[in-house]
């Protein structure tokens, strides 16, 4: 065990774990921040996905003692209270079916968009490609980030 | 106005007036954030709240909170199940709050996922419930007002007396309601007159699920709760022998290693009770991550199990023996013995005219053989359960489909009564089928109660696709006689699995041919196999849509006009009376898609591939457009026709036959899990290869047939033809028929 010190949606939290344990089980045994989600532990789904200073990233094959001080941004802390363009291009399109993959999705939507704010439908397929939806929403999700993109 | 008596219990309806403060809903537990509503719309929360029935609360300033009964696996019931409740009670939308009902069947009848039966089920019982509270409501004003009560009308949430000018909002008259005695007779609404029904609601989750609140059963936390994993045997075929847990336990954070065995001696299964590996291990400790590293140091022997049969009590109460064989069963050694029973005769279900003298007197004979492999349901979120047992009573809060049947497996397990089982319906992080057969709470129960905490069961990735309850594995052969016109005068089926057979006998081709041959055969198998995303029918349409197709060509006719005269001998003068379908509706999706496609116009750089196929009460047919950009499938479009009847939701329903569509065409491409010595191949997604983004359809349009005629399922209809589409599709564009699923494998291009 070692203590670590994270910075996490812009907040400081001390975190005394294991220094192999992966950021996702992090968020979600040590601070109950359970929207980043567990889909496969081998950076296969993207169930997990987090942004690292900005960039998206597999928290799930992400140990703790490899962070530092890099800014973790998780779903809860996208934005105050939803009003992300992505968020709101998501319940406008009623995107999520069970919606398990969905903070994945965004996470790596919103990376894209910060990187690509035009992306075209390939940019979307390949920035895209990690994010398994079981569910099968691929028409919709790329449909929000479309209308996202074009509010954001 | 149709009138219906109000059938259910009157235990649902005992009343208690305010039975809670405002309060009652911010502080109620972890869950709180499965209601749908913003925080500025949690503080305009009545301070008193008045229960008007089981499903509904109305609060002293209108809000009301209706309880969804059904499990929520992404159908999106936690809006449509509400819906109804709310059209009735006339109410505006915007002032309703969903909450998730926990497992109360006196509440809340048979609170049940799957089978696509949901809506179609309650489709009458909850609007009753809607329209006996307004109709509480109603006469709550007529007292208050001193008139006729057929003089009160509503609209939108307030009572009105027109001639004397009156009126009162609900929350005004919701505590007097609430004292009024249930009615005996309840008026539905007239079609015509719904407000809310057919009219698309965005799902009530989905703020809390964009911004990553949590609901799931993986979510699930409480104070004192620990981790509990499982290693269960590594093939079908095995179980435990011993443990050697020194190691392990030794691991930090590590609390306790125990043993499980699921079911007491002599309990008597249910169907949903499926589970081949009814004696685990489980390590318990603090954290996911140190319980993942210590489940790694495990030290267990695993022993060969011995054939037996057991009896099992099917869903309607019927029994029927089931044999499990002895041994280590692969994919190479199931695919010999298909072929060996596919060769000789099958036991026949059906037989109409004379199909033996039709082949021997055919012109041409068309016989193709289909295969599908098993297939793994992989939802997002692992298998997983919460459970706390306390004494003679437990806690469970999980994702599952069928509670009600589960809940005996629990209690005697547990050796509790069944009324000491508390049990909060999660959301689940998908089902299909998968999540029917809840051995996992079971399992998450006795490891609790050997622990003596609270304690979180978690499957991970690998525990979840190698302890699955599969798809099964099937094969069907088709065979057509043609005479010389290039009529079709017979058909013959002979299909089989392991460790069942898919045939439906009395479904279409069956009644639209005068000689008919239906036979099946099946394999017992250790491997266990159950419901998966419309069983059966997910491998038999595609199977029948493709040989459809071939018999069309061979027949020089358009594949749907071929099928659409199929339809009207059958409508017109059916074969046999058992046919399980209603070739109109039939035909009418087939019409519809072939009018909102331009089927003849067919742009010429895509390949076209027709299906059709009747499932679960509702009837769907697409039309998929696939181009090949450098031998790959490329699916541009498909184009779908669905008659459900009435369409509660309708951009929700859209969103499930999107979905089916897409993974549909998933499982056709990719899915398959192969065995050897018992033990699943691919244990992750690096191996089981799943659909995405990329090689999902570029575009996708969904049609209802109008009418108004009572809904039926969307979850599973829609999925299976799909299969049949894109086989149709890849024979156009390529020449070349696939006859084994999967089409493509880990291959690239289509071959
Ligand atoms: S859980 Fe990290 S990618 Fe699947
Ligand atoms: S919405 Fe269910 S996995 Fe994507």
């Amino acid at each position: 065990m070692a203590n670590f010190k994270l910075n996490i949606n812009g907040k400081k939290q001390d975190v005394n774990v294991d220094p192999s344990t992966p950021i996702l089980w992090v968020l979600r045994d040590s601070l109950q921040l359970v929207g980043t989600k567990y889909g496969c532990g081998i950076a296969q789904c993207g169930a997990c996905t987090v942004h690292i200073n900005g960039a998206a990233m597999r928290s799930c094959q992400l140990p703790v003692s490899a962070v530092g001080d890099k800014k973790i941004t998780t779903i809860e802390g996208l934005s105050e209270n939803g009003t992300h363009a992505l968020q709101k291009a998501w319940i406008e399109h009623d995107v999520p079916q069970c919606g398990y993959c969905q903070a994945g999705q965004i996470m790596s939507a919103s990376a894209l968009l910060k990187d690509n704010p035009n992306p075209s439908d390939a940019d979307i397929d390949a920035a895209m490609h990690g994010n398994i939806c079981r569910c099968g929403t691929y028409t919709r999700i790329k449909a929000a980030i479309k209308t996202a993109s074009k509010i954001g | 106005m149709s009138k219906i008596k109000t059938s259910f219990g009157r235990r649902s309806f005992l009343k208690s007036s305010a039975v809670a403060g405002g309060g009652m809903m911010l502080g109620f537990s972890w869950l709180a954030s499965c209601q749908s509503k913003t925080e500025e719309e949690v503080m305009a929360m009545p301070k008193e709240w008045f229960e008007i029935n089981s499903y509904l609360k109305i609060g002293d300033n209108g809000i009301v909170t209706i309880l969804s009964p059904n499990p929520e696996f992404g159908q999106n019931v936690r809006t449509s199940m509400p819906m109804l409740i709310a059209e009735e009670l006339d109410v505006d939308w915007k002032n309703v709050i969903v909450e998730q009902a926990n497992y109360h069947p006196e509440n809340y009848g048979f609170q049940f996922t799957g089978g696509s039966r949901g809506i179609m089920s309650r489709w009458e019982p909850l609007r009753m419930t809607g329209a006996s509270a307004r109709h509480m409501l109603r006469e709550a004003a007529a007292k208050a007002w001193q008139v006729p009560l057929d003089e009160i009308t509503t609209d939108a949430g307030v009572l009105y007396h027109k001639v004397s000018n009156k009126s009162a909002g609900y929350g005004e008259m919701a505590s007097a309601a609430a004292e009024i005695p249930v009615p005996e007779e309840v008026k539905l609404k007239e079609v015509k007159d719904f407000k809310i029904i057919g009219k698309s609601h965005k799902n009530v989750d989905a703020k809390s699920i964009v911004t990553g609140e949590p609901m799931f059963g993986v979510d699930f936390q409480k104070e004192g709760m620990l981790i509990a994993m499982i290693e269960h045997p590594p093939a079908f075929g095995m179980t435990l022998k011993s443990i050697d847990d020194t190691e392990a336990k030794a691991m930090p954070g590590i609390k306790d290693v125990v043993s499980v065995k699921s079911y007491k001696d002599g309990f008597e299964k249910g169907g949903f009770d499926t589970n081949a590996f009814s004696e685990i291990v489980a390590i318990v400790g603090n954290s996911t991550w140190e319980v993942m590293q210590a489940k790694k140091k495990l030290k267990i022997e695993w022993q060969l199990i011995e054939a037996y049969s057991e009896t099992v009590v099917g869903f309607r109460g019927d029994k029927k023996t089931v044999n499990i064989p002895a041994g280590l069963e692969s994919t190479t050694s199931h695919q010999i013995q298909m072929e060996a029973l596919a060769a000789k005769p099958g036991k026949v279900v059906r037989k109409d005219g004379n199909p033996d003298k039709a082949f021997k007197d055919a012109a041409k004979i068309i016989e193709r053989t289909y295969s599908a492999p098993f297939l793994a349901h992989n939802c997002m979120e692992p298998m997983n359960a919460f459970a706390h047992v306390q004494g003679d009573k437990v806690h469970v809060a999980a994702p599952l489909q069928i509670p009600a049947l589960i809940i005996p497996t629990i209690a005697s397990s547990l050796d509790i009564p069944v009324e000491n089982i508390q049990m909060d319906l999660t959301r689940m992080g998908g089902g299909f089928g998968r999540r029917a057969y809840a051995h996992y709470i079971v399992e998450a129960a006795l490891i609790s109660k050997q622990v003596n905490a609270p304690i979180k069961l978690i499957y991970t990735r690998e525990d979840d696709m190698t302890n699955g309850i599969y798809r099964p594995t099937y094969q069907a052969t088709y065979r057509a006689a043609l005479d010389k016109n290039n009529n079709l005068t017979a058909l013959h089926i002979k299909a089989g699995g392991v460790p069942e057979s898919p045939l439906f006998a009395n479904r279409f081709p069956a009644g639209a041919l005068d000689n008919y041959l239906a036979e099946e055969w099946s394999i017992d198998s250790n491997i266990t196999i159950g419901a998966f995303r419309a069983p059966r029918s997910n491998f038999m349409a595609g199977a029948e849509q493709s040989f459809l197709d071939e018999i069309a060509e061979a027949a020089g006719k358009d594949p749907i006009q071929f099928r659409l005269d199929l339809l009207q001998r059958a409508a017109e003068n059916p074969v046999g009376e058992k046919n399980d379908y209603d070739a109109e509706r039939y035909a009418g999706v087939l019409k519809l898609v072939r009018e909102k496609s331009n089927w003849d116009q067919t742009p010429s750089n895509v390949s076209r591939g027709v299906s059709a196929y009747f499932c679960h009460s509702t009837y769907a047919a697409h039309i998929l457009d696939l181009t090949l950009e450098e031998g790959k499938p490329v699916v541009q479009k498909v184009c779908c026709a669905i008659d459900c009847g009435i369409v509660v939701n309708p951009d929700a329903a859209k969103n499930m036959a999107e979905g089916a569509i897409t993974d549909g065409i998933g499982n056709a491409l990719y899915g398959e899990l192969t065995f050897k010595d018992g033990a699943p191949e691919k244990k992750n997604f690096d191996t089981y290869r799943m659909i995405r983004m990329g090689e999902a359809p570029k575009e996708i349009e969904v049609h209802f047939v109008q009418n108004e005629i009572n809904p039926t399922g969307m979850g599973e209809p829609p999925f299976p033809p799909i299969f049949g589409a894109l086989s149709n599709a890849i024979y156009k564009a390529s020449g070349k028929r696939h006859y084994q699923q999967p089409f493509l494998g880990t291959k690239k291009v289509i071959g």
